[in-house]
């Protein structure tokens, strides 16, 4: 109680500053997974994919980004095991990001993939388990988060599957996909707006003073999906068959027309991944906020401050404008074999599933979910060449993460423990 | 170094290469125009020339098909049975090799070709490598079906395309079958061992026009499944 007291505005700086440097991280390596597809099929430029990211990370971070940090702050641990040491969970949270900042750092500088939403919920996890009880961790709800890691990629791909196989049949196998292009992306960019809004709305938004039934949601959402398609329809407008360049491809004018659509999944995806992936940075944070504002009570009645979302989209925004911009240009100018109309598809499932994911509350990879998706695509016999040993390597990221995760938040749990007692 | 799962799984799509390989081929066969006719004129040095350049673009050929081969490991996740698209390789690259063993047995023997079936050689030539050359229209089909996922429309367009093969390919069997009557008609009054190769660059160049409708035929094996 009496550190809590003494040490509580450093202990609160100090978790400030490494969750901004921890979604600073997101924001420089992860983000370039989610625009990579978008800038790849040359559907955006990347001044377009920056911007968009930018403006739909953030919105996505502060808007959807509240379930997901729930469950990072007190979904993963016991409180009621802390009430005598309140201290103790302020050090495991610390020592959580610590540990998945440097572990990101360590595996980036040696090229392992790693996904920074398994280092976080290794961490706390290990320092859980390991330096307050077993009992300490909520072990059905870890359960459920490693369950979601192989249903998320799961999901997206059957959805992607699904996806490319509707646009085959009513537009690219058509005698004139061209035609047929320019009537059913409206409704295809309608159901982007659609699932976004109506994810965000049911689930989160009461933070910022919104209080919605379900039907009103629905009301708002069918609008918003009106409203994108409209802009959609405005946009594909201007779009004419170019004879010569279809000599040379015969789906050069179609592909411009999925072109409008991706812009619109890019905008979903961005979003997507600001809703999910905040948390990993922030959701460590609002625990140690919480039990200091509280003064030392764990029980955690308050709701979080949204000030602590809104530091994590801007680290996210300051991340991607000082280092993931560079990312994203070498992953999409790596990715020339997806045209927008496959990209559309992986992007759209994936996005889908996130936000679906952002909205339960459960952690979920992005990436490892994007990659399930365009795998998705493939299986509709959409992709040129995939190399599957991808899939092996996300297995291993797994395998190796979370332990390490753990180990780290343990000796840095331990240490901190040592340093302020 | 960016190291993003995403990046990794994108592998480099074979079927340009396969486009540029059966190209090449043609590309090869077609020098046999220029070679039967300096063959026909008796001048060997064009020929040489001609067999050069065939030699040189059925080496490229090789190349671009090892190049396709390494790039295809086991692991690789395709919209198509890897092995038919080997199958199919195997089959352009004959196309190649078999224009240079023409080329190459009619310059080692610098062969004589009989005045009466000079024209008939030719025009047998000819139907064969328009039987080629309709392969490679419906291999530049393949980024179109890829695009499509192998279904629909475009599959219809390919289909036609290779009907359009198996009909050239016919009427290549048919000049083949009057050329060799008409060898025959005038073989008594050659040297025997001449006569001999005669038929065989005879049927070498009916092979071409096999090879193309095997290139078809493998082409249809990648649409159905």
């Amino acid at each position: 109680m009496d550190i809590i007291a003494q040490y509580g505005n450093i202990m609160v700086i100090m978790a400030c500053v490494f969750g901004f440097f921890m979604a600073w991280g997101v924001g420089a390596n992860d983000v370039a997974n989610a625009m990579g597809t978008s800038v790849g099929s040359r559907a955006l430029t990347l001044k377009q994919a920056i911007i968009i990211a930018i403006l739909f990370e953030f919105a996505g971070a502060y808007l959807a980004g509240g379930a997901v940090t729930a469950t990072i702050r007190k979904g993963i641990i016991e409180p009621s095991l802390l009430t005598g040491n309140p201290e103790l969970l302020v050090y495991g949270m610390m020592a959580s990001l610590l540990a998945a900042g440097i572990w990101l750092l360590v595996a980036t500088h040696f090229g392992w993939p790693v996904s920074t939403t398994h280092s976080i919920v290794g961490a706390i996890v290990g320092f859980a388990a390991v330096g307050i009880s077993m009992d300490a961790v909520h072990w059905n709800k870890v359960g459920t988060i490693v369950a979601s890691w192989v249903v998320s990629p799961v999901t997206a791909g059957i959805i992607a599957f699904f996806l490319f196989r509707s646009v085959q049949t009513l537009i690219l196998d058509t005698e004139d996909p061209f035609h047929n292009a320019k009537r059913y992306v409206p409704y295809y960019i309608f159901l982007v707006g659609f699932i976004i809004a109506m994810v965000t709305f049911t689930k989160g938004l009461k933070h910022i003073g919104l209080h919605l039934s379900w039907l009103q949601s629905a009301g708002i959402s069918v609008f918003i999906g009106l409203l994108t398609m409209a802009v959609g329809v405005f946009m594909q407008r201007k779009i004419k068959v170019d004879s010569n360049a279809d000599r040379e491809f015969h789906f050069t004018s179609v592909e411009k027309v999925f072109g409008v659509l991706m812009l619109f999944t890019a905008c979903a995806m961005a979003f997507a991944h600001g809703s999910n992936d905040v948390a990993n940075a922030v959701g460590p944070l609002a625990a140690i906020v919480g039990v200091v504002s509280a003064g030392g009570e764990v029980a955690q009645k308050s709701a979080m401050p949204t000030w602590i979302l809104l530091l994590g989209g801007g680290g996210i925004v300051a991340g991607l404008v000082m280092y993931g911009h560079k990312v994203i240009a070498t992953v999409g100018q790596n990715i020339t074999e997806l045209t927008p109309s496959r990209g559309f598809a992986a992007t759209l499932a994936a996005a889908t599933t996130v936000v679906v994911a952002s909205g339960t509350g459960l952690p979920i990879s992005t990436t490892h979910t994007l990659v399930g998706a365009v795998l998705g695509v493939g299986l509709a016999r959409g992709m040129a060449a995939l190399n599957l040993k991808v899939v092996g390597t996300i297995f291993i990221s797994w395998i190796v993460t979370l332990p390490a995760g753990a180990l780290l938040a343990i000796i840095f749990f331990f240490m901190l423990k040592g340093i302020f007692s | 170094m960016v190291n993003s799962p995403i990046l990794q799984m994108f592998a480099r799509s074979p079927f340009k290469p396969m486009q540029e390989h059966i190209v090449k081929a043609q590309a090869s066969a077609a020098e046999l125009i220029p070679f039967f006719e300096a063959v026909i004129r008796n001048d060997w040095d064009a020929a040489s020339d001609c067999q050069q350049r065939i030699t040189v673009l059925e080496n490229e050929a090789d190349d671009l098909k090892r190049g396709i081969r390494q790039r295809l490991p086991a692991s690789l996740f395709l919209p198509v049975p890897r092995t038919d698209l080997l199958d199919l390789l195997r089959m352009q690259d004959k196309i190649a090799n078999r224009s240079k063993d023409i080329a190459g047995l009619m310059l080692g023997r610098e062969m004589q070709i009989p005045q009466p079936i000079q024209e008939e050689l030719l025009e047998l030539l000819r139907t064969t490598l328009l039987a080629i050359e309709q392969a490679v229209m419906a291999l530049g089909e393949l980024d179109e079906l890829l695009a499509a996922g192998f279904r629909g429309h475009e599959v219809d367009i390919v289909e036609r395309l290779i009907t359009e093969l198996d009909q050239l390919e016919h009427k290549a069997d048919e000049h083949e079958r009057k050329l060799r009557a008409s060898l025959f008609a005038v073989e008594r009054e050659l040297y025997p061992i001449d006569v001999m190769f005669l038929y065989q660059i005879i049927q070498w160049v009916g092979d071409l026009a096999n090879l193309a409708q095997q290139v078809g035929n493998r082409l249809q094996m990648l649409l159905a499944r």
